[in-house]
């Protein structure tokens, strides 16, 4: 047999076996043995110099001839074995998509973090900025200088700690903070304020479903020459909105707090019934989110201020309160109970 | 406080068309807020836009529970314990109805009553509460023969109708009640009624009654107010003379003053008045104590009635030629038998009301039990008198004791008040107790108040409402609040009327005005605006921006967050040190409350670690893994200062498994330990970019020996992490051998050092060297000491090294420890090279030798 014979079987052969070929191995295999460097192809090609010198060119031709062909469709049969491959992978990676996914170990905020930072952030785009003070207060800041003095009637509504330190109370309400933020900030009653002042709050109460001992309060301060009780109307219910929702409904009821003058309690219509009545808002369709009133002269004097002069007004409210009502939570024990169970939910 | 609608009446004409909902709306919104509506007998009413609590009340059926006239009681022919009530109802024949009512047979076949008796009356088909059962039950009332007479209709006890819980017989009602009514009237038009309870602030002490209330009404709705009669018919002879009144501190006692009333005879009082007193909340006892009850409910001002014999028996026996009341202070160690029975002894401010024998009363809190007015009483020596507010309200405080009266006073009364109680009590102590009133009032009245005039510009109304109100709007407003009001050119000269203590002079009586007048005008009616006022200062509050960041971090580091209460016990956090080992918790005292409302909670914390382990505690009944932090206040007195410290605290909890399992990946074998913890603070610190950070081994009773560190950030302490001690974990009642990783780290001394400005590194342009490289150190070697050497030598082409393997055994000798690091050589600037590394590998070999006596692990 002449050496273009034997390539031609050998093109015949690796042809035919080439089309039997069915996986990736076995593919390459046959490229190693056929067009491989050390393939047979290859080993016909550097024998052209043993042929007699006329035949070296139409050889070497067909040669180079038959190693494409081979090559080429070497490459069409790679192609359609990684389709087949694929499909097949494809045919056996099937997943039950209904099977639940892994769970990933996320860290949370505490539902009344959440909350406060909602309110800090409605409030900071209002000009309202975060003050804090201290939890344990002396009896004239949070009583005294918010027009209370002692025995005042009005301490009848705040059930308070005292400690064993005379005059030093537990705050029960973050009040005391506007007494701070005024004489911090005021330079004198010489400057406007905006603050918010949140805070842990305690009220000598038995802690039932609807009390509790400790509480969050965010109050607000603002405090300027030209401050009105529109101002404050417009504003609690620009917050009000943005926290509960732009179609909610605000009532102003008239209230009494020592150290707002005129005040008033802040209801929204019911969340729940939309003021249909529903146990949430014992039936009355409104539900109450915050007291807030114009700051008192006696208030805006311990403060720094002229009254003659400066205006302003304050609001207070409870992010555990807003909370509950957000996410229909019957039970303000479960705030400080920490329940994975319940944190879990936020 | 409970008023019902029909007593408001007496005073303002409420328009009859107004809803009673829409009434007690309109009160809620001035700032009387109606709590709860009680309806009697009528309906409720459903106003479109004011949601009320849906009543479960009975509704008197017009048609068929009407008011009944009894014109004559017969025997029943088959049995003596019933008889038959013959009952004009309006229809057109008259009604027998069988009935067992007790206080009827008296009238037993007497004929026809000469003076009908008048009870309710229902007829077949009406609702009505069954009278014998126990429970409230509802029943309608169906014909049936009673002992063979066939019975339609009844006449109701006041049980069946739910008035009370009488059923002892049937509900008889006195003439003055049925005046002008004819039988078959709608028994709703007789009896029926609704009856507010509205919670009042502390600043609305004047409408703490029916005329307070009226009074509301009228201004709200621009109506005209009448006053209770102050006319007495007094025919006796003059008191002048007979009884004198000593005030010896007219700052505790302004104002008091005295009538007689003579011979009277003491029984219930009238129909009328027992049903308003119940109503109100109140039990009736005799026509005088009523009548004390019922003046102080309808005007406010509360009474106080002796027995005048009484009075004058221990003047005579003291030795006194009349009987002088004395207000004054208690003698030392002075006591009082109070009408309740409870003895005092009384503290040095605690005011009585005393004669020349000693004390009669807590003056304006509670009389006292042996000058009370007796069953028997014939002369009454009635008091009306004003006291300090401020002193009524110690006094209830350090006695402990409340009453109708003392509520009042301790919210303040104004003296002019004293006097319209007095007269009104006192003509209807003659009118139904059939006295004769001593010509007169004996008036002490030491301290009258000046008249409160405020000028109000109205410019400074507008300014702190933001409305254009005129002067004639905001003085119809203040008149229809009984205010005198004078208009001037530049304003409003306002004259405080004389039943109101809360309103100030000056700026802050401007103040308590402009209250009344948007009160009043309808807060619903001013509109909102935006505040168009100076924007004032921005300042960020770097604190909480700060703590926020933390918070951040530590939630993506996938730890819960829990807030505990600060408040706990010393013996809670004294389980923190085991038995015998020394307490590593602040040294100083508590800050303590005076008046803990629970044993569990009466001092304000000094760490957070108690608080999560019971947490821990709590969750693991339930749950496996726990990966929690808490941040927030520790409270630490300060010596020679009122208030303490109060610096915050981050503490860390991990326990449980470090993976949570899924479906195909059970929970990996491995727990949370030290590094874990560790792993979690580093990240907080790397993420807050807090440099100069070191942790050292360290002792602290609450953790494990040697499983235990000191943070240190800028050669600050800044807490420990560890391992809680087993013993802390038995004592907080945590199930035995799984370990609680535990933190408590000072949040200050780490965000002080936090960087919100750090400097960003460019990323590398240059490829890296990696090499490995482990070394052979004693045991004790601490692997931060050889990373150190490894970085010194070096420089500054070693970018990173990391620490992969730790391992002991074979085949390294025992004692010894080999540590496996990665490597990262880059130079910025150009490509590195074998040559240059190798040279800084060997560099490092070397330090490693001479500084830790390392050996290379080949």
């Amino acid at each position: 047999m002449t050496m273009l014979d034997r390539l031609e079987t050998l093109y015949q052969q690796a042809s035919a076996e080439l089309a039997q070929i069915a996986s990736s191995e076995a593919l390459a295999d046959w490229e190693r043995r056929v067009i491989g460097r050390k393939g047979e192809v290859t080993l016909l090609l550097r024998q052209t110099g043993q042929l007699p010198p006329e035949e070296r060119a139409a050889f070497g031709k067909r040669a180079n001839e038959i190693k494409a062909l081979l090559s080429e469709a070497f490459a069409r049969r790679e192609e359609e074995i990684r389709e087949q491959e694929l499909a097949r992978s494809m045919e056996e990676g099937q997943v039950d998509v209904t099977l639940p996914g892994r769970k990933v170990a996320r860290g949370r905020l505490h539902p009344a973090t959440q909350t406060l930072r909602e309110v800090y952030a409605i409030w900071a785009e209002m000009g309202f900025q975060v003050y804090r003070s201290r939890d344990v207060e002396t009896d004239e800041v949070n009583f005294g200088l918010l027009n209370m003095p002692p025995y005042h009637p009005a301490r009848d509504m705040w059930d308070t700690f005292y400690t064993t330190e005379p005059g030093v109370i537990l705050r029960t309400h973050t009040s005391p903070g506007q007494i701070h933020a005024m004489r911090e900030y005021g330079e004198n009653g010489t400057k406007p304020i905006r603050v918010i002042l949140p805070g842990m709050c305690y009220r000598y109460e038995q802690i039932t479903a609807r009390s509790e001992v400790q509480f969050h309060q965010v109050e607000g301060l603002a405090i300027g020459r030209g401050i009105r009780m529109t101002d404050l109307k417009g504003t609690l219910t620009e917050f009000a909105r943005r926290m509960y929702g732009a179609e909610r409904r605000l009532r102003f009821r008239a209230s009494h707090f020592p150290f707002t003058e005129p005040s008033a309690e802040v209801d929204v219509d019911c969340i729940l019934c939309g003021g249909a009545g529903c146990n949430v808002c014992k039936y009355s369709g409104w539900l109450e989110i915050a007291g807030c009133g114009m700051v008192h002269p006696v208030v805006l004097r311990n403060g720094g201020y002229d009254p003659t002069v400066w205006s302003g007004f304050a609001f207070g409210m409870g992010p555990e309160r807003i909370t509950m009502l957000k996410h229909g939570i019957r039970d303000i024990r479960y705030f400080w109970g920490n329940d994975l169970r319940f944190l879990n939910q936020f | 406080m409970l008023i019902p609608i029909s007593w408001l009446k007496d005073y303002v004409d409420i328009p009859a068309d107004m809803p009673v909902e829409l009434l007690a709306e309109r009160l809620t919104l001035a700032g009387l807020e109606v709590g709860k509506i009680n309806y009697i007998g009528v309906p409720q009413n459903h106003v479109p836009g004011v949601t009320v609590p849906p009543s479960d009340h009975l509704v008197w059926d017009r048609q068929k529970i009407v008011l009944g006239k009894i014109v004559e009681v017969k025997s029943h022919p088959n049995a003596d314990r019933l008889v038959i009530a013959v009952v004009d109802y309006g229809g057109a024949a008259l009604e027998e109805c069988v009935t067992g009512a007790p206080n009827l047979f008296q009238y037993k076949d007497t004929g026809p009553l000469a003076t009908p008796l008048w009870s309710p009356f229902a007829m077949e088909g009406a609702e009505l509460w069954d009278g014998h059962s126990d429970e409230p039950k509802r029943m309608i009332l169906k014909g049936r023969p009673l002992r063979g007479i066939y019975n339609k209709a009844m006449v109701c006890s006041e049980k069946e109708l739910g008035l009370s819980d009488d059923h002892e017989g049937i509900m008889l009602l006195e003439e003055e009640l049925v005046a002008g009514h004819a039988p078959g009237t709608p028994l709703q038009d007789v009896l029926g009624d609704v009856v507010l309870d509205i919670e009042l602030t502390p600043n609305l002490a004047r409408a703490w009654s029916v005329v307070g209330v009226a009074r509301e009404i009228a201004a709200l709705l621009d109506l005209e107010l009448r006053l209770p009669p102050t006319e007495v018919l007094m025919s006796g002879p003059p008191i002048a003379g007979r009884v004198g009144i000593t005030i010896t501190n007219p700052e505790l006692n302004p104002r008091f003053t005295l009538t007689l009333i003579e011979g009277v005879t003491i029984r219930p009082s009238p129909q009328w008045m027992q049903l308003r007193l119940r109503k109100a909340g109140m039990r009736p006892i005799n026509n005088i104590v009523d009548i004390t009850n019922y003046v102080m409910l309808e005007t406010g001002q509360p009474l106080h009635a002796f027995d005048w014999d009484i009075i004058q028996r221990r003047a005579a026996e003291s030795g006194a030629n009349i009987p002088t009341i004395i207000t004054r202070l208690p003698e030392p160690g002075e006591s009082l038998t109070l009408l309740d029975g409870s003895v005092h002894q009384l503290d040095a401010h605690n005011l009585l009301v005393a004669d020349t024998a000693g004390a009669l009363s807590l003056a304006g809190i509670m009389g006292g039990l042996e000058s009370e007015v007796q069953p028997d009483s014939r002369n009454i020596l009635l008091e009306a008198a004003n006291w300090n507010f401020i002193n009524i309200r110690r006094t209830m405080q350090s006695r402990k004791i409340t009453s109708e009266a003392g509520q009042r006073f301790s919210r303040g009364v104004h003296p002019a008040q004293a006097e319209v109680g007095l007269r009104r009590a006192t003509e209807l102590m003659r009118v139904l107790g059939g006295g004769t009133v001593a010509s007169g009032i004996v008036d002490n009245y030491p301290l009258r108040p000046e008249p409160v005039v405020v000028d109000l510009p109205v410019s400074e109304v507008r300014r702190i409402t933001g409305m254009d109100f005129t002067a004639t709007e905001i003085a119809a407003i203040l008149r229809r609040l009984q205010f005198g009001v004078e208009e001037h050119a530049d304003g409003l000269r306002v004259t405080v009327p004389d039943h109101r203590l809360d309103i100030g002079t000056g700026v802050i009586g401007q103040a308590d005005l402009i209250e009344e007048i948007t009160r009043i005008y309808g807060y619903d009616r001013i509109p909102d605006t935006v505040m168009d006022d100076l924007l004032p200062p921005q300042r960020g509050n770097v604190a909480l921006q700060r703590e926020e960041w933390a918070r951040d971090l530590l939630v993506g580091a996938g730890l819960n967050e829990v807030i505990n209460y600060r408040l706990t016990t010393p013996e809670r956090e004294a389980l923190l040190t085991p038995p015998g080992a020394a307490s590593s918790l602040p040294a100083v005292g508590y800050v303590t409350l005076a008046n803990p409302i629970s044993q569990d909670k009466t001092v304000m914390r000094h760490t957070l670690l108690a608080g999560l382990l019971e947490v821990a505690a709590r969750n693991l009944r339930h749950t496996d893994r726990l990966r929690l932090f808490e941040i927030g206040s520790i409270y630490l007195p300060v010596s020679g200062q009122a208030l303490p410290a109060e610096p915050r605290r981050l503490g860390l909890l991990l326990a449980g498994p470090r993976d949570v399992a899924s479906w195909d990946l059970p929970a990996r074998e491995g727990l949370h330990d030290f590094f874990d913890l560790k792993g979690v603070v580093e990240t907080l610190l790397e993420g807050l970019h807090v440099r100069r950070v070191a942790f050292a081994p360290t002792t602290h009773g609450t953790f494990f020996p040697g499983r235990t560190a000191e943070l240190t950030v800028n050669g600050r302490s800044a807490g420990v992490l560890g391992e809680a001690h087993p013993k802390v974990l038995r004592a907080f009642d945590l199930p035995e051998g799984l370990p609680v990783m535990l933190a408590e780290l000072d949040l200050d001394a780490i965000l002080d050092y936090a960087d919100e400005m750090h400097v960003v590194q460019p990323v590398p342009t240059q490829p890296a060297v990696y090499q490995d490289l482990a070394l052979v150190v004693n045991r004790e070697v601490p692997a931060a000491e050889v990373e150190a050497v490894i970085r010194a030598a070096g420089g500054e082409l070693l970018e990173d090294v990391r620490l992969f393997d730790v391992y002991t055994g074979d085949p390294i000798p025992v004692g010894q420890k080999s540590l496996a690091y990665a490597l990262t050589f880059r130079a910025p600037d150009r490509t590195l090279t074998e040559g240059p590394v190798n040279k800084l590998r060997q560099k490092i070999v070397k330090a490693a030798q001479q500084k830790l006596g390392a050996k290379l692990r080949e």
